[in-house]
């Protein structure tokens, strides 16, 4: 309890500061920061419906976070979640608008199904086997692989074979034995959220509680020490970024089924990047995504309110964001401040003792 | 008189009173070593007359004068030459270059042949002979260490500090650096030598001062204490330094190497076409300048390295290509010379490091699922009976001190009981008491009937385990002899390549 506590300390002081730095730089721009905060969080938990649209909003991060921080477990950096998510998303749609026959228990377990080994393949086999054979470095393949992902899925509607017929760049929606139902009325919140919610438990077990997770884990804190262990470094190199290419493939998947039913040529869900950031600021445990996640989701929903009613530009939360960014990257910045006070306290307690 | 005179002085961090009532009087021209365990505060006392510590209480006499010096600086100022265990040079400087880096003259031009030649004078005029316009990072570390002591005096040390100097060391460099020390002391430096080697502070130092628990609590001069007496200063109980050996009882072969060769990264040749055996119930020993292909043999025969010729066979079965997990499941145990790099998981607990080579089988897991109850329960179990301080098997092993970290590693390997075992210096780095323990486990195994490969730079370690003892030399095994038949004079000849395969009895 007291490690939980420990290692929620430092997101805490991060988002703190983020928070108030935000509020001294609307201070400066004569804005009311109090009642800026207030708009916002009304925005993003005001009412039912508005805590059902940030929770949407959160479940592809959720899923999204969640593979990075597989990877990064594994020592490994997927930068190019945002093309596993448009792979999935792909695929989903695919299988959604086709097989209209197909009952919904089938029909929507295909379709995420055929997410996730779109996103497995994308941005685990392909990248992972680069690199257990030729060394190129993952950063570099999944990001490329990433470009790769974002404009086949513009070619796909731009006259590509997913157009639907007419002029509009746009797919056919998916039928409704693929929907996922909508739990919250008017909002976007679909059942989703179950499947989310799901991968977060499936990933904190993964990791901790099989011996897989622990051979991952080992190889991402120290290869060597893995080798010598007599695990093959190399598979789990590819494992490890097929998983986190399953996550991500898989929010694709669950955001189309979801809520957006069909792909148009506006691509840019920006999830797969704002999820590294989640998954920095959970320092890669499942259940502090599911907090993070939020947070974020939180911080975007109810950034329009923010802007309507105190007048500060919804562009104020990207300014926190970046801020919270910067000090969770700098967490060692706390821990060297936390040093120095206990130091000086030991010192001083240390002295009296001496004395007396 | 005396150049350096401490008294009383004590250091406290949070709980831990690290030094206390320390009392240390060093002469001109002499060698004075200070001899103690692992976290006897050798260390910190080092670290507050060299001016990284401040001291809570107590006194610095130097050169006459108290001092309180509030950073490193001041210190190298009045004249306190410290070469430290891990050396502050710049790999990618030259010698001369890292001599007089800081002290140049401020913001000028560095004249390269001005410091070149005064480097080179000074060098030779201590006896330490050195090509100022090599770069650092292509001498070997006893070269390295030269250029800390030459740039220590440089700075003009009036007493030079010498922490755990040997650690890095080869045999014949420790030598080199005695006499150095000895050249020095003539030169009227005197020198405070951290060790905790008996036999190395017996044959440099004039006097010894021994530390436990933070304080000085014995001194005499060097020839008035018997290393028994030194031991039980330092342990603070009795010491058995010869661990004895039941007579040898040679069975089947247990590891067999035939006509092996391999390559290192950059395919350079580094064992060559060698064959050696090793059978039950004996520790053979294999003794060599570092860098003569140990390494890359031992992971040859521990299957980390890609054998280009010949073959491993354990208990007769060819395991040439079998992969390191087939090797463990076959009875490999292996202790690996860098301990943080290969051998252990820093962030990982105690616990999950002791099931690190086969986490896969049970008890350890069962169909995948981690059996975190057996895991700890064997951990608890290995923590009492190898000693690992403190008893926490949830702690992870990057907070343990190095040698327990070794005990972790040690106790993961001989739990198994493994057919073979390879342990590549088993010791390194650590004190008296803890090499006693490991030496006694080694045994113990050996009495079991288990084989083990020991891999040692140190050839009293050698000398005091190994039923047979092989040389190596540049890939080459040049020389086997039964322990008790061969002198150390006569291994140290081979070890350096002077002795060929014919000469030496088999």
């Amino acid at each position: 309890m007291k490690k939980l506590f420990k290692s929620l300390s430092l997101p805490l002081y991060a988002v703190i500061t983020g928070l108030v730095l935000g509020a001294i730089i609307m201070a400066i721009a004569k804005y009311n920061p109090w009642s800026a905060y207030g708009s916002l969080f009304a925005g993003a938990f005001g009412n039912p419906i508005a805590i059902g649209n940030t929770l949407a909003g959160a479940i592809p991060l959720m899923l999204t976070a969640l593979g990075i921080a597989v990877a990064f477990r594994t020592g490994l950096f997927n930068i190019g979640a945002e093309g596993q998510y448009w792979v999935g998303a792909m695929a989903a749609v695919f299988i959604g608008y086709n097989f209209a026959s197909m009952p919904w228990y089938f029909h929507i377990p295909l379709a995420l199904i055929a997410a996730m080994v779109a996103g497995g393949l994308w941005g685990g086999v392909i990248p992972g086997l680069a690199k257990a054979w030729v060394g190129a470095h993952e950063v570099i393949t999944t990001m490329m692989m990433s470009y790769i992902a974002i404009l086949l899925a513009h070619y796909m509607v731009e006259k590509g074979p997913m157009m639907q017929q007419g002029f509009v760049p746009q797919s056919p929606p998916i039928t409704a034995s693929a929907t996922l139902p909508t739990i919250l009325t008017n909002s976007n919140l679909s059942a989703g959220l179950y499947i989310a919610l799901a991968a977060v438990v499936v990933v904190q077990i993964l990791l901790f509680y099989t011996s897989f997770g622990y051979k991952l884990r080992a190889v991402g804190h120290n290869g060597f020490a893995a080798r010598y262990g007599g695990l093959p470094v190399a598979l789990y190199t590819v494992l490890s970024l097929g998983i986190s290419g399953v996550l991500a493939g898989l929010a694709g998947g669950v955001q189309f089924l979801g809520v957006d039913y069909q792909l148009t040529d506006t691509f840019q869900s920006g999830y797969g990047y704002t999820a590294i950031v989640v998954a920095l600021l959970a320092r890669n445990n499942p259940f502090g995504i599911v907090l993070a996640s939020i947070f974020f989701s939180a911080l975007s929903s109810g950034s329009q309110m923010m802007q309507i009613t105190s007048g500060v530009s919804a562009n104020m939360t990207d300014v926190i964001t970046g801020i919270i960014i910067f000090f969770v990257a700098a967490d060692r910045l706390y821990a060297y401040i936390l040093r120095t006070l206990r130091k000086k306290q030991v010192v001083a307690v240390a002295r009296k003792e001496v004395q007396s | 008189m005396a150049l350096l005179e401490i008294v009383g002085l004590r250091k406290v961090f949070g709980q831990v009173v690290a030094n206390d009532h320390v009392n240390l009087t060093i002469q001109s021209g002499e060698t004075h070593a200070i001899l103690g365990e692992n976290g006897a505060g050798k260390s910190t006392l080092i670290k507050m007359i060299s001016g990284l510590y401040k001291p809570d209480a107590g006194t610095i006499l130097f050169d006459g004068t108290l001092r309180n010096f509030s950073n490193p600086r001041e210190a190298i100022v009045a004249g306190i030459g410290v070469v430290h265990q891990h050396f502050m040079l710049i790999p990618a400087l030259t010698v001369a270059e890292n001599v007089v880096l800081g002290i140049h003259g401020g913001w000028g031009r560095y004249d390269r042949k001005r410091a070149e030649e005064q480097v080179r004078k000074l060098s030779e005029e201590v006896g330490l002979p050195l090509d100022p316009s090599r770069k650092v990072e292509d001498l070997p570390v006893g070269m390295q260490q030269r250029v800390e002591i030459v740039k220590a005096l440089y700075r003009q040390a009036k007493l030079l500090v010498l922490d755990e100097p040997t650690a890095v060391l080869t045999p014949q460099e420790t030598e080199d650096l005695f006499e150095v020390v000895h050249h020095l002391n003539q030169e009227g430096i005197p020198v405070i030598f951290i060790s905790h080697k008996l036999d190395e502070v017996r044959a440099v130092a004039h006097k010894i001062t021994v530390m436990r628990a933070g304080k000085t609590v014995f001194e005499s001069p060097v020839g008035s204490a018997s290393a028994e007496q030194l031991a039980y200063w330092m342990v603070g109980r009795d010491v058995v330094l010869q661990t004895r050996r039941d007579a040898v009882q040679s069975g089947a072969t247990v590891l067999s190497v035939n006509d092996l060769t391999v390559f290192d990264d950059r395919h350079t040749k580094k064992v060559d076409n060698m064959s050696f055996a090793v059978k039950e119930g004996e520790i053979f020993g294999l003794a060599g300048v570092d860098g003569n292909g140990q390494t890359e043999l031992v992971e040859a025969i521990t299957g980390l390295r890609k054998l280009a010729h010949g073959s491993v066979h354990l208990q007769g079965k060819d395991i040439s290509h079998s992969s390191v997990a087939k090797r463990i499941e076959q009875g490999i145990g292996y202790i690996p010379q860098d301990r943080q790099r290969d051998g252990l998981v820093l962030p990982f607990s105690i616990a999950d490091n002791l099931q690190l080579r086969e986490v896969s089988t049970a008890p350890f897991s069962k169909r995948g699922w981690l059996q975190k109850r057996a895991a700890k329960k064997h951990a608890q179990k290995l923590v009492e009976e190898f000693d690992i301080r403190p008893r926490d098997v949830d702690l992870p092993v990057g907070d343990l001190s190095g040698g327990n970290q070794q005990k972790v590693i040690l106790a993961r390997e001989m739990a198994r009981h493994p057919m073979l075992l390879v342990a590549v210096q088993p010791t390194r780095g650590l004190d008296v008491g803890a090499i006693e323990g490991i030496h006694k486990h080694l045994l113990a195994l050996r009495s079991e009937g288990r084989s083990i490969l020991l891999v040692s730079l140190e050839l009293d370690e050698i000398l005091t385990l190994s039923d047979r003892i092989g040389v190596m030399h540049a890939g080459h095994l040049v020389a086997v002899y039964n322990n008790g038949e061969v002198s150390r004079e006569e291994l140290g000849l081979a070890m350096t390549g002077e002795i060929t395969a014919k000469e030496a009895g088999a």
